[in-house]
């Protein structure tokens, strides 16, 4: 359960049960994307503090809606408007914030391990939107919902992932949760972007350089990005990569027929991606952008939702319920009544 | 604290006919069941209004549109509960605008179930009319919330508790009166 999940910093140190439970409490948020009034008052009176210290476009519209959606108010940070740009550290901004009192902070950072340094200097929770090259723990559980809904299951999947490996946080999350379920994963892309430690992410990990034995019986293709702000290493030309690792409808044939592809965004049609798969039947690109709302709904839900921890409970908050239920559904229910 | 049964309430015969009778006083009273429409509020309303629907059926040959709603999201108390209870997905398939909804949910308390029922239907669009159904009222009501149609009224004491004990969840089928003691 998420029960005493304080934080979210990356999918690493998530068992199977805990991400399971993540993606099982997303499913009433689809649902809620779909009704005609989109406003809950569930997180009233809550502040939760976004905080940017690199650009981020959908991540953050995304969080900013799940927060609006939940009847929280918000209080932002965008690297370009900070006082990051005038020299304060990490630490002190985030304490700024903290001290205007929010009850939760999503933050994205250049610098890997960020998110986990902030959590262990402040009491409220921190939720990862991203960490230099560690970990982006909201895409891996949208795409794992997405990966769900669409064919059914999470266990023992076949999924590549096709692009640049080395400097991806989505890749490194979607490697440890698709793991966890047993998946087998092949990593795919130019050899300077493939490292050699990604093996040791999880098992049964593998780098493969030519993309037609990547694809070969895939279930789900994850296409990477090119982030061509990072193309300025050991380059490799547009056209090079256009015709090695484009994902064409005739490379996406060599996956299995009803093979799924996701991408994180932004796309660049035509360079990762051939603007007829982007648009197929077998693209999930809008799906996913739909159940990033409900996943980051029901993260904010659980974490930052509630008295806080060190609170004393209220008399009756474990009150037996009314309708004498056992289940948890039922003493939740109950106890609106009893805890009254 | 400990929970001891005093009485029983309710038998399984007794739950069956008053079912039935809440059945057929929800089409008298509503004129028929023209845009009528049965929501069971989680959990234990789900199965009552499903059976309800049914003995409808049965009487007359119609098929009352069912949905379940949940109102984890809009209880009025999750700001002092430490650990969010855990939420689950309405099941409405039909547009709830116009509809003549009769809500049905097991016990009715202090009423704040009620109204947080109704906000989640809001969200959802304008009924024409809703209107509510309980197996049983046990009193004690905190806001202005009253049932169209009521199985039973108990007089309870603010300790004791009306288990409701349904076959579909509970595997028995009973209404029992229960106590707190310490």
């Amino acid at each position: 359960m998420l029960q005493r999940l304080e934080h979210l910093l990356g999918i690493e140190p998530l068992t199977r049960e805990q991400i399971t439970f993540i993606l099982d409490q997303a499913a009433p948020f689809q649902e809620f994307q779909k009704h005609p009034l989109k406003k809950l008052a569930t997180l009233r009176g809550k502040t939760i503090a976004l905080a940017f210290f690199e650009a981020s476009t959908r991540t953050r519209i995304s969080f900013a809606t799940a927060a609006a959606r939940l009847g929280a108010d918000q209080m932002n940070l965008q690297a370009e408007a900070s006082s990051l740009k005038k020299g304060e550290s990490l630490i002190d901004t985030v304490r700024t914030l903290e001290a205007m009192r929010p009850d939760g902070i999503v933050m994205r950072h250049s610098a890997s391990g960020a998110a986990d340094f902030v959590a262990k200097r402040i009491e409220i929770p921190v939720l990862n939107a991203g960490d230099g090259t560690h970990e982006h723990p909201t895409q891996a559980l949208l795409d794992a919902l997405t990966i769900r809904d669409r064919t059914g299951r999470l266990e023992d999947l076949h999924v590549t992932i096709l692009g640049d490996i080395l400097h991806s946080r989505v890749a490194r999350s979607n490697i440890h949760l698709l793991s966890k379920f047993g998946a087998a994963i092949t990593l795919c892309g130019p050899a300077m972007w493939l490292p050699r430690e990604f093996e040791n992410l999880a098992p049964n990990v593998r780098r493969v350089t030519r993309i037609e034995d990547a694809l070969d019986g895939a279930d789900a293709i994850i296409v990477l990005r090119v982030q061509t702000e990072r193309i300025h290493e050991p380059a490799i030309a547009a056209e090079e990569y256009i015709l090695g690792y484009q994902l064409t409808p005739e490379r996406l044939r060599l996956a299995k027929p009803d093979a799924i592809v996701l991408h994180p965004g932004p796309m660049i049609r035509g360079l990762e991606i051939d603007p007829s798969v982007a648009d197929g039947p077998q693209s999930c690109v809008l799906e996913q952008v739909t159940n990033g709302l409900a996943v980051r709904m029901a993260l904010l839900y659980h974490l930052v939702g509630g008295a806080p921890t060190d609170a004393p409970h209220p008399a009756g908050s474990d009150a037996v319920s009314n309708s004498g239920s056992s289940s948890s559904s039922g003493a939740a229910k109950g106890s609106a009544n009893a805890a009254d | 604290m400990r929970v001891v049964e005093k009485r029983q309430l309710l038998s399984e015969e007794e739950i069956g006919r008053t079912l039935q009778r809440l059945a057929h006083e929800i089409v008298e009273k509503s004129g028929g069941t023209k845009d009528l429409a049965l929501i069971g509020v989680r959990r234990r309303g789900v199965p009552l209004s499903q059976r309800i629907a049914a003995i409808i059926k049965t009487a007359g040959g119609v098929s009352v549109p069912v949905g379940t709603l949940d109102i984890t999201l809009y209880r009025d108390d999750l700001s002092t509960v430490a650990q969010q209870p855990v939420v689950h997905s309405n099941e409405i398939d039909f547009p709830v605008d116009d509809r003549d909804i009769v809500l049905v949910d097991d016990v009715l308390y202090t009423g704040r179930t009620v109204r947080a029922a109704m906000n989640g239907l809001f969200d959802l669009g304008r009924p024409r009319r809703i209107r509510l159904c309980v197996l049983v009222d046990r009193g004690h009501r905190e806001l202005p919330v009253e049932a169209s149609f009521i199985g039973r009224l108990v007089e309870t004491s603010d300790t004791e508790i009306v288990e409701v004990r349904l076959r579909e969840i509970d595997g028995e089928e009973r209404v029992m009166l229960v106590d707190r003691v310490t």
